[in-house]
């Protein structure tokens, strides 16, 4: 008999499972591209009607801004306090805000906002949706000739979108006031060199903007994951709590993947 | 097509991937007429409303639903039909983030644009039909189980559909909430001249109400008749299923091999 | 929740990020400075730039009046083309002298305008010829020490 040995049976299973995932995998994101397009063609239906955007803003945009802001807050104090520790070695303390501004404006604010937004709001639109899909809702609503696509996906995907860029900014400007507050207030560096060195390095189309960019795009990948795992769920318990658990950690993958692809295309030239 | 049909299925074929859910289901549902769809759980009840409704396509064969063929229907035709259809799911799928008045009102205020009093007063009288005008401003989740079922029984029948299918409506209902369904559900349909089309495993309470009864089993139409001659049917398949019986055409055992075979064999290879 | 209070606190959450946006932009980074002020471009041929970048600034008597805006390297001549844009606001005469600088000993380097005495002015798009190239450290002390040895 010429049975196959059972180390061969390992091997092959592990390659038999890693074709199946291979295969599952191209499949979704097939299924996602194909859910993005649709969302994209619905949106226009949905703009017409905008109140639905704006209330999905407020639940993404306005319910994030306390965590957001103190968020930003601390993070731009703890850089005032470890940025001052290693400028004033070198007495470059005056260069303190240059370094809060710059950390912020062109990374900590859209990556960490971001981060955040994907826990708070992403997570609550996957939960959202994923719940509609389980009780049946969104088969009622197409079945009462009524989009879901258009009606529910399609507000919630760009009320992220809005909130994000906005956040963000939020995030860095209450960042920079940390910086200033432990910095100026606290430690008593110049306040006019603090602002002046800052406002001179701080470029407004190469910096600024490029952070609103970045943010912008991770509005983009966070809402798309985030209502694309709520509207893919598995319909029971269980697939709506996995769900949750992917945009989080999809999420967090896709904004870190992301804004190192972003900061190497435009902060080439230096 | 015989224009006393509403709805028309002919030689139906679905299947999900590769395994056969359906299989060369005919059907005729005439105007006006209360029809259950019968059979045991897994048996493709659900699939075929879903069928009707054209949320999935048939691999073979035919669904008319006023003289159109659901599954050629474009998505603008299909929504148009739609707006014609209501249907009531198994644990009614009210939208949980808003109350009953609203989402008995949805429908009005996505395909209408009547006047806001106009609506108001159309959904009241809706909920006065199931006897719950007065929870109008509580939340679904306020709400029990029969009531709920009620509210989205209202809701189906908000734009007055010429076709009302009904996923289910007593399953997980006390006796009393039971039978408060089954009336609305023959009331409302003689009220709006509708047709109803209704998925259940509940026989009792289905002879009472409806018209017509088809039985299904394994993706096949089994046996159907009036409720009187179902009462009195021989049919194997159908006397089990209205007494109940566990053991008959529907066996009781998931198939296997034979219990002496499977225990002594194992206990042969143990001892080798 | 109503209508309107919705539309309030979506309104309040937009003003807000906009105000953000706003002061980043205009505390933070340098948009109220210049920018807004229209600018003109002018080149300038270096034999060797060091390690200025773009968008370094360029001064003149100590002032910023522009910036560098694009820097690549002439293939014919051997030289490095150097494009800064300078306020709008500010001429400088025909012989003007462009000097790459440093600031302090180790800073950053930026380009400084001598000017000149000439009647004419330099208009959008023309060369300054006069330059001077970039102090590059290793030659300086090379040099030093050739001079120490034939002492």
């Amino acid at each position: 008999m010429s049975k196959p040995s059972s180390g061969q049976h390992v091997l092959l299973s592990i390659v038999a499972r890693l074709g199946h995932q291979v295969n599952d995998a191209l499949q979704r994101l097939g299924f996602a591209t194909r859910f993005f397009i649709m969302l994209l063609a619905c949106s226009g239906q949905s703009f017409r009607r905008l109140n639905l955007t704006i209330r999905e803003i407020y639940f993404s945009g306005f319910q994030s801004l306390l965590i957001i802001m103190v968020s930003g807050l601390f993070i731009g104090m703890v850089l005032g306090m470890q940025g001052y520790e290693t400028l004033q070695r070198y007495g470059s303390a005056d260069a303190l805000g240059v370094l809060v501004a710059l950390s912020l404006v062109r990374e900590l604010g859209p990556v960490v906002a971001a981060l955040l937004f994907a826990s708070r709001a992403g997570s609550s639109i996957t939960a959202e949706i994923g719940l509609m899909k389980a009780t049946e809702q969104l088969t009622a609503m197409d079945m009462m000739a009524v989009n879901p696509i258009a009606r529910v996906v399609a507000p919630r995907f760009w009320g992220g979108v809005i909130s994000m860029p906005l956040l963000a900014a939020l995030f860095s400007a209450t960042g920079v006031f940390g910086g200033y507050l432990i910095g100026v207030v606290f430690i008593g560096v110049d306040e006019g060199a603090f602002w002046s060195q800052m406002q001179a390095s701080v470029d407004f189309r190469y910096d600024v903007w490029s952070g609103i960019v970045k943010s912008f795009v991770f509005g983009v990948a966070v809402s798309l994951i985030a209502v694309f795992e709520g509207y893919d769920a598995v319909p029971t318990a269980e697939g709506v709590s996995s769900s949750i658990k992917g945009t989080v950690v999809k999420s967090a993958l896709a904004i870190l993947a992301l804004d190192f692809v972003l900061t190497s295309f435009m902060f080439r030239e230096t | 097509m015989s224009a006393d049909n509403l709805v028309e299925i002919k030689d139906l074929d679905f299947a999900y991937d590769d395994r056969p859910i359906l299989k060369g289901i005919s059907m005729e549902i005439p105007r006006g007429k209360v029809v259950a769809i019968m059979g045991g759980s897994g048996c493709g009840k659900t699939t075929l409303l879903r069928l009707i409704g054209g949320q999935l396509k048939p691999s073979r064969g035919e669904v008319l639903v006023d003289g159109l063929s659901v599954p050629h229907l474009g998505n603008d035709e299909l929504y148009a039909l739609r707006r014609r259809m209501g249907m009531l799911f198994q644990f009614g799928a009210l939208f949980t983030d808003i109350s009953v008045f609203d989402n008995v009102a949805y429908q009005m205020r996505e395909h209408t644009d009547l006047p806001e009093e106009l609506i108001r007063d159309m959904v009241l009288l809706k909920l006065n039909a199931v006897g719950l005008r007065g929870a109008h401003q509580l939340m679904p989740a306020e709400l029990s189980g029969g009531m709920a079922r009620r509210v989205a029984l209202a809701r189906a029948i908000a734009l007055d559909p010429m076709l009302i299918m009904y996923d289910e409506p007593f399953a997980g209902l006390d006796p009393i909430s039971l039978g408060v369904i089954g009336q609305l559900i023959r009331k409302l349909n003689d009220a709006l001249g509708a047709t109803t089309i209704m998925v259940t495993h509940d026989i009792q309470e289905s002879l009472l109400i409806v018209d017509f009864i088809y039985f299904m089993s394994d993706g096949k139409i089994v046996a159907l008749g009036t409720p009187d001659q179902i009462r009195a049917s021989k049919d194997p398949f159908v006397h089990q299923f209205v007494f109940a019986e566990a053991d008959g055409p529907v066996p009781f055992h998931y198939p296997a091999v034979p219990i002496a075979e499977e225990l002594l064999g194992r206990g042969a290879d143990e001892q080798a | 929740m109503s209508r309107k209070l919705l539309d309030l606190w979506v309104g309040f959450f937009v003003a807000l990020g906009l105000a953000s946006v706003l002061f980043l932009a205009l505390k933070v980074g340098n948009l109220s400075s210049a920018n807004f002020a229209e600018s003109y471009l002018l080149t300038a041929k270096f034999v060797n730039i060091g390690g200025l970048k773009v968008r370094a600034p360029v001064k003149s008597a100590g002032v910023v009046v522009g910036r560098v805006a694009e820097v690549h390297f002439d293939p014919e001549t051997y030289e490095a083309v150097v494009t800064f844009s300078i306020d709008g606001r500010y001429r400088f005469p025909k012989d003007t002298f462009a000097l790459i600088l440093t600031a302090g000993l180790l800073g950053e380097q930026y380009i400084g305008l001598d000017p000149g005495g000439d009647e004419k002015m330099l208009k959008a798009g023309d060369v300054i010829a006069k330059t001077q190239s970039a102090v590059v450290l290793e030659k300086l002390i090379s040099q030093f020490m050739f001079n120490k040895a034939s002492e």
